[in-house]
């Protein structure tokens, strides 16, 4: 059968295409994705020889899960649409995710300024300028008592996208929700807590890998005992993408650092189904639409296969990725900004052809500051005209036997191994990372696109090309000075009016836990309730742990 | 005939450090000698950085939103130190209304997402001259 159609492709292309292209060439003489892979003109059965169905796709919901983790998809339910927001104070980010609730958001996502991404509180001068600005500021309980006022969390789902801090969040929503009387086995939610990208990526971390790793291994064993609707890590590629890695980079080193994870908890005792089944991931949505699907079938595949093969896990949950998607920052532009909503568009569709259990869509405004209400509403009804108008959601994995589909998974799903054999001689993840392997890798991708998009071989609508001179303005959203002033106060308040003793108590108790073999967790929950802000938590596990400095390179 | 030394910079808590090393790399290839100080850097860290190796100019990239406080900063600890000689420019994601003001205080040139790299190789080209 695959002999016939071989003869015949190579008759059709001698007797039809070479006779086209003498008069007719083609626009390029080689056709390549936005990650440089390239592209065939026609894609057939012969490319997809010794494909076995049953082996390679299965059925939703069943092993090895390429086609999807649930049985029946979005017919069942539609993916959760889950809006990333924070900005200013807990005032203003609480009011803007009630906002967000009532337009039809399913679950919220706390955007958190960088001062508490690096565990610096908002009155210290390393946060001067800082506060508020790309988030919420959150320096101790108090703010985030205010964050989720009036917000049930028995009955919303929480991301927070947090991650050397990410222990000390997760205590402090544990402890909003005691106070709101909601039991921690009703709470539901993801921290993201990913240290392994942001010593590739996104570069917000605070200790040293060893200690980090020890940090989220105790997460993942209390929360498998009192937290256990909490998926307590979002392995991440969106910021390895971002940071301008190709497709499969972000596949390959996202699986790679969800692996090492893995090893991690075995190695700390953990029977791997324990804490497998809350493990989640978290991909980016860029704009070459097909690759992109290709990849996140790619990675649920070899994420079933690792786990079940490699790893002996049994329960089919620790088998499944379930990932949350958003569109690529990267991609838009601040020149004619209104092209983003359609770029928004199409990469989210990506991802829902692609089965993602929840979506973020960008803002058209996100390359010039942080989006207005407005901008936020399109981006939302963005995902709700892919949901409830365009029918994408009515079979499962529409794209599922599609030749090209299929066969550019099977090569992502190559080209990732190709890199886990690389990493693996490096000596693993930690060790590659201190090598600076995946990070150069990253890095010579982002300035081949840089330097193709400025000689013109990858566009870019309204930057290399379709330039036009007049833009059109559009509002933006600008934070106030006065935040700075408004959260410092607060911190300093909270300061001088929680319990001393209780206070001292609990941060001298976490510095005996870190430098035993304790689980740290009960301890920063005692420190969070105390009132201890960030910065002093940080400070006091620096004080064990040290402090990650990495080589300055580029 | 003696280099021209840049110093790219990371101010502030942010880590988002695609950009400054893709000018980096930009610069250093059309002959500059650049200088990367790395993530994470007080305003007061770049400007000592900045003496130390006697840079001609220093790039800053800030994507966090706070540039406003950190260029500022640096303008004041450059002339604190008697080095307003040193020309400041850089990068990220940084309001209209915010550049005029920042290049009313001093800062030479910003440039903001989508510029192509030949445009900062020729403005540095154009700019930055060996401090006599």
């Amino acid at each position: 059968m695959i002999g016939r159609i071989k003869d015949s492709f190579e008759r059709w292309e001698k007797e039809c295409v070479e006779k086209h292209l003498k008069k007719n060439p083609e626009r390029e003489s080689k056709f390549t994705t936005v990650s440089n892979q390239e592209i065939k003109r026609l894609y057939t059965p012969v490319d997809l020889d010794g494909f076995d169905y049953l082996n390679d796709l299965g059925f939703p919901g069943e092993y090895p899960y390429t086609r999807g983790v649930q049985s029946t998809m979005y017919r069942g339910k539609i993916w959760t649409m889950r809006q990333f927001a924070g900005f200013g104070t807990a005032e203003d980010t609480n009011k803007r995710y009630k906002y967000l609730l009532s337009h039809g958001t399913t679950g919220l996502s706390v955007a958190f300024h960088m001062p508490t991404l690096m565990g610096v509180d908002s009155d210290s001068p390393r946060a001067r300028g800082e506060v508020g600005k790309c988030g919420v500021a959150i320096d101790s309980l108090a703010d985030m008592e205010i964050l989720f006022d009036g917000i049930p969390l028995d009955k919303v789902t929480t991301s927070m996208t947090i991650n050397g801090p990410a222990s000390i969040l997760l205590c402090m929503y544990m402890a909003v929700a005691e106070k709101q009387g909601v039991s921690w086995d009703k709470i539901g939610g993801t921290i993201q807590n990913d240290i392994l990208k942001e010593y590739i990526a996104q570069k917000s971390w605070l200790f040293p890998p060893e200690p980090s790793l020890r940090i989220i291994t105790d997460i993942f064993a209390f929360c498998s005992k009192h937290v256990p609707r909490w998926n307590t890590i979002s392995i991440s590629g969106y910021h390895i993408r971002e940071a301008g890695s190709s497709a499969l980079q972000e596949l390959a080193f996202t699986l790679k650092d969800g692996l090492t994870y893995v090893e991690a908890g075995i190695k700390a005792g953990l029977d791997v189904d324990e804490f497998a089944p809350r493990l989640s991931f978290f991909f980016n949505a860029h704009n070459d639409f097909f690759e992109e699907i290709a990849k996140y079938r790619a990675a649920r595949r070899i994420w079933a296969r690792e786990m079940r093969e490699t790893f002996k896990a049994k329960d089919p949950r620790s088998w499944m990725l379930r990932f949350h998607t958003q569109t690529a920052g990267c991609t838009l532009t601040a020149q004619q900004p209104l092209n983003n909503i359609v770029r928004v568009a199409i990469q989210a569709l990506a991802a829902v052809m692609g089965g993602t259990q929840s979506l973020h869509t960008n803002s058209m405004d996100e390359t010039l500051a942080l989006p207005t209400e407005l901008a936020v509403t399109v981006a939302l009804r963005t995902q709700q005209i892919i949901a409830e108008e365009s029918g994408v959601v009515n079979t499962i994995d529409p794209l599922g036997g599609s030749y090209f589909v299929e066969k550019l998974t099977n090569e992502m799903e190559k080209g990732a191994y190709d890199y886990f054999k690389k990493i693996d001689d490096l000596g693993g993840m930690v060790k590659a990372i201190e090598h600076g392997y995946p990070q150069r890798e990253i890095m010579d991708h982002a300035y081949w696109f840089q330097q193709a998009v400025d000689k013109g071989e990858k566009t870019i609508v309204g930057v290399n090309k379709y330039v036009m001179q007049e833009e059109i303005p559009i509002p933006l959203l600008k934070i106030d000075d006065e935040v700075e002033k408004k959260q410092i106060a607060r911190t300093k308040e909270v300061r001088n009016t929680r319990d001393k003793k209780a206070w001292e108590h609990s941060l001298r108790e976490l510095k005996k836990a870190a430098a035993s073999k304790d689980n740290l967790i009960p301890y920063i929950y005692q420190a969070v309730k105390s009132y201890a802000t960030i910065g002093e938590i940080v400070d006091t596990l620096k004080e064990v742990f040290g402090e990650y400095k990495e080589p300055a390179m580029f | 005939m003696q280099k021209i030394r840049i110093l790219m910079a990371k101010p502030g808590l942010d880590g988002h450090d695609r950009g400054v090393k893709i000018v980096s790399r930009a610069l250093r290839d059309a002959g500059f000698e650049v200088i990367y100080t790395g993530l994470h850097q007080t305003p007061e860290e770049v400007v000592n950085i900045a003496l130390q190796e006697d840079v001609d100019a220093i790039g800053m990239s800030v994507l966090s939103g706070a540039h406003n406080y950190l260029f500022t900063r640096v303008l004041e600890l450059l002339k604190e130190k008697g080095a307003e000689d040193i020309i400041l420019f850089g990068g990220g994601i940084i309001p209209d209304e915010d550049i005029a003001f920042l290049k009313s205080k001093g800062v030479s040139e910003l440039f903001t997402p989508g510029t192509p790299l030949e445009t900062v190789v020729d403005w540095a080209k154009k700019t930055i001259k060996p401090k006599v």
